[in-house]
């Protein structure tokens, strides 16, 4: 017998799903009043877990309403130390209940459990926690004394991390003093509503936090909404673009964390083995499903061939499947949608002459799965290396010099992140100078902390979430002078 | 048994050594702490157990051994759960070099006789004397010698003479298998632990170790994680299989099967046999003892249902 790991599956008896759920507006769970509502399924099984309902233009109004209600009587005159004091209990909170969050978000998004229950959910907790501390320390963020609020935030976030997006959001928004009306992405909605029963919990006073949920058409509804002061949106370069064009012109503030095509950069000098490491945990992490991803892998010529042939060994050792397994390592794909586009952008990968290979894996019958797949022989001329494919599929190319590998990883409409592998650290410095990339890692790769500044350059969008400069994108300073003055709305 | 070596100067060595790619210590530790997190269970458990047991040198290296605690120790090697039959026997008993014939004659044929020798823990002597140690130590019946490396050449940077030291212990120790014990804890780094596992590859170790247990850092999940990696990459290059051996504070079932995990995903099945793979123990056999009864009636029994030898 070999040594095989017995099935260990997380149990989801902590979770209770209703069979329908409503729209979370002024402290509560009301219907919608159009009445209407999708499903949302378990990618792994396609078994449908809940009805959600879709906010419609009343529902958006009502909730920017209790939001601006909320903002104008109770949050923002509220001191800056009894906001703190709504904000670590809510991070509390999100601990106490951590394992019901992770499998939640394992259940609705496909995700293995190792990474919601290791990553996702504490690091909410700590977003929470880290923006409480600032709550009533704001004159001290380097805009001026008594730097003031936006008012209602309108706040949109994708499916990759759902609750983790959340508090990426709710949590700098809440510590500045602003309220919020939050979509969350249409098929990864439920972590969301059992957030806003944590806010219930908290006994956060009505209209802080407001939750629709709902498709495009929702989202769109709340960027058009006059009611709103700023908007934040997390998600797809495209939709980012048309946002931007909407607000042009608006008094309403707009921050933008799109797409991204990072190039991850191994020199001859690193730690190969720690390298292979952070290429598998930059694009195989969340199955690819990371804005920040190491999609474009840049290896120095001199060693791509045996960093290759340990990446391959080493992909074997990945194991697929049930995502509340807690030995799985690469959960299913969140949607068709999502798989579709996947394996067409696989499919020109084949056609423009790139050289596959797949991890071998055992698919499951049944829900949405790709195996991780490596491409080499690619150029920057191929699509594979130009659009974010958001699934787990590596283009492999190669550089013979530093420049080069500086030219090429710049060489993409995105700036989002990038990685750096070498153990000469005045070449981390230099490289890092040069990269057109909101994020560099050195010597690692897809490592988040609250105190971090997240963000892009180019067309990964703008302004920072995070640490002390992601506060300024939920506050007005005193140089920022009095738009509405001005007369524009 | 594998061929003798010929010894190479300090430069060469030195150029070898430090063209290895380093070893980034943050992201060794991390790698090694997600490996821990496996979770193992049912009858991949009880397989792990029962395979941890048969890897256990069960070992007492201590000034007041003597040959009757080495007999009582002999005794639980072969037969280390007296109620249960079916309870595998470990792979070795591991003793200083003159209990050696008293071990032998108490496991005869069944079992390997490993002992420490070459001046352990130190390696502080002249060659002349760590190879008569070695003489002694098989002559006694041992046909598993544990030596230290000399930490102290090492460190200051005279691979040759460590390489050349090697040499001599595995010429020294004729058909008995040569475990070379880097002494990790001494050695500090992780990039050290990757040099001293290629230097007594090179040498002829036929396995490689990491401490003697006498100091106060032992085997850890990083270190090991890097000789794995050191083994894996020899294979690649030579086609032989060297064995590894922590040594030292592990004394859990728990931790013994992350290890497992370690080898598993890091050299590959082929080294989950006690051929290639041991643990130096001697409080860990009990434990896993403990477990493998918890597995079979349900419940856990404690500590007086174990031997104590």
């Amino acid at each position: 017998m070999t040594f095989e790991y017995a099935p260990a599956p997380e149990s989801r008896a902590i979770v209770s799903i209703a069979s329908s759920y409503g729209l979370f507006i002024n402290g509560e769970f009301v219907d919608p009043t159009g009445g209407t509502a999708f499903k949302t399924v378990n990618p792994a099984t396609e078994e449908v877990l809940a009805e959600i309902s879709e906010a419609n233009q009343s529902d958006v109004n009502a909730a920017v309403n209790s939001a601006r209600r909320a903002y104008d009587r109770v949050w923002s005159v509220m001191s800056g130390r009894d906001r703190a004091k709504y904000l670590f209990r809510i991070a509390r909170l999100l601990q106490e209940r951590s394992r019901e969050f992770a499998v939640l978000e394992t259940l609705d998004n496909g995700k293995p459990i190792r990474e919601s229950r290791d990553i996702d959910v504490p690091l909410a907790a700590a977003h929470f926690f880290y923006h409480a501390g600032w709550a009533d320390k704001l004159d001290y963020a380097g805009l001026g004394p008594n730097p003031r609020s936006l008012g209602v935030a309108g706040q949109i976030i994708p499916w990759n991390f759902p609750l983790l997006m959340l508090a990426w959001k709710i949590a700098p928004a809440l510590a500045c003093g602003n309220t919020v009306v939050l979509k969350p992405a249409e098929t990864t909605s439920l972590t969301a509503l059992l957030f806003a029963e944590v806010c219930q919990q908290a006994e956060l006073p009505p209209g802080v936090v407001n939750i629709i949920t709902g498709a495009g058409d929702t989202g769109r509804m709340i960027v058009e909404h006059k009611g709103i002061d700023k908007i934040a949106f997390t998600g797809s370069t495209e939709v980012g673009k048309s946002i931007a064009r909407a607000l042009a012109g608006t008094r309403r503030k707009l921050t933008l964390e799109l797409g991204g095509k990072a190039a991850n950069i191994v020199f001859d000098d690193a730690p190969i083995d720690q390298a292979v490491e952070g290429i598998v945990d930059g694009i195989f992490f969340n199955q690819g499903h990371v804005c920040c991803a190491g999609s474009r892998l840049l290896l120095q010529e001199s060693i791509a061939e045996e960093t290759i042939d340990a990446l391959k060994r080493r992909l074997q050792t990945l194991r697929l499947g049930d995502p509340l397994d807690k030995n799985t390592d690469i959960g299913a794909v969140n949607s068709r949608e999502q798989l579709n586009k996947i394996t067409e952008l696989i499919k020109s990968g084949d056609d423009e002459g790139a050289q596959r290979w797949t991890a071998p894996c055992d698919i499951p019958d049944k829900g949405w799965w790709c195996a991780p797949t490596i491409f080499t022989n690619v150029t920057q001329a191929h699509r594979i290396a130009r659009e974010e494919i958001f699934g787990p599929v590596l283009s492999v190319l190669t550089f013979r010099t530093p420049d080069e590998a500086v030219e090429k990883a710049n060489n993409t409409p995105f700036g989002l992140s990038a990685g750096i592998w070498t153990e000469k650290g005045s070449r981390i410095l230099w490289l890092a100078g040069q990269l057109r990339a909101g994020v560099i890692w050195a010597n690692t790769f897809n490592r988040f902390d609250p105190a971090s500044p997240f963000g892009g350059f180019k067309e990964s969008g703008f302004g920072r979430e995070g640490g002390i400069q992601g506060l300024t994108a939920y506050l007005r300073s005193a140089t920022d002078g009095d738009d509405q003055a001005k007369g524009m709305s | 048994m594998r061929t003798l070596a010929e010894p190479l100067t300090t430069s060469a060595l030195r150029e070898f050594l430090h063209g290895l790619p380093g070893v980034d210590e943050v992201g060794i530790k991390a790698r090694a702490t997600a490996l821990g997190t496996r979770s193992i269970k049912n009858e991949s458990k009880s397989w792990a157990i029962d395979m941890a047991i048969r890897m256990v040198d069960l070992t007492t290296l201590e000034g007041m051994d003597t040959p009757g605690k080495v007999r009582a120790m002999c005794a639980k090697a072969l037969r280390p759960d007296p109620t249960d039959p079916t309870a595998p026997s470990v792979a070795a008993v591991c003793v200083y070099g003159d209990m050696a014939p008293v071990a032998r004659a108490a496991v005869g044929d069944n079992l390997h006789v490993a002992a420490v020798a070459t001046a352990f823990p130190s390696g502080r002597a002249s060659l002349e004397v760590k190879l008569q140690d070695v003489h002694d130590a098989v002559a006694g019946g041992a046909d598993e010698i544990d030596m230290v490396i000399d930490r102290g050449a090492f460190l200051a940077g005279n691979y040759g003479l460590v390489h050349e030291q090697i040499i001599a212990v595995k010429a020294a120790c004729g058909l008995a298998h040569l475990k070379v014990i880097l002494e990790t804890g001494e050695l500090r780094t992780l990039g050290n632990v990757r040099r001293a596992s290629w230097l007594a590859m090179m040498a002829g170790a036929d396995f490689i170790k990491t401490s003697t247990g006498k100091v106060p850092v032992a085997a850890t999940p990083a270190v090991t994680l890097v000789m794995l990696q050191a083994v894996r990459d020899y294979y690649e290059l030579t086609q032989t299989r060297i064995g590894v051996k922590p040594a030292g504070g592990i004394r859990t079932s728990k931790d013994a099967i992350k290890y497992l995990v370690l080898v598993k995903e890091t050299a590959g099945e082929a080294w989950l046999t006690p051929d290639l793979f041991r643990f130096g123990a001697s409080t860990l056999l009990n434990d896993l003892l403990m477990q493998r009864q918890r597995m079979a009636v349900g419940h856990y029994s404690g500590p007086d249902y174990v031997t104590i030898d």
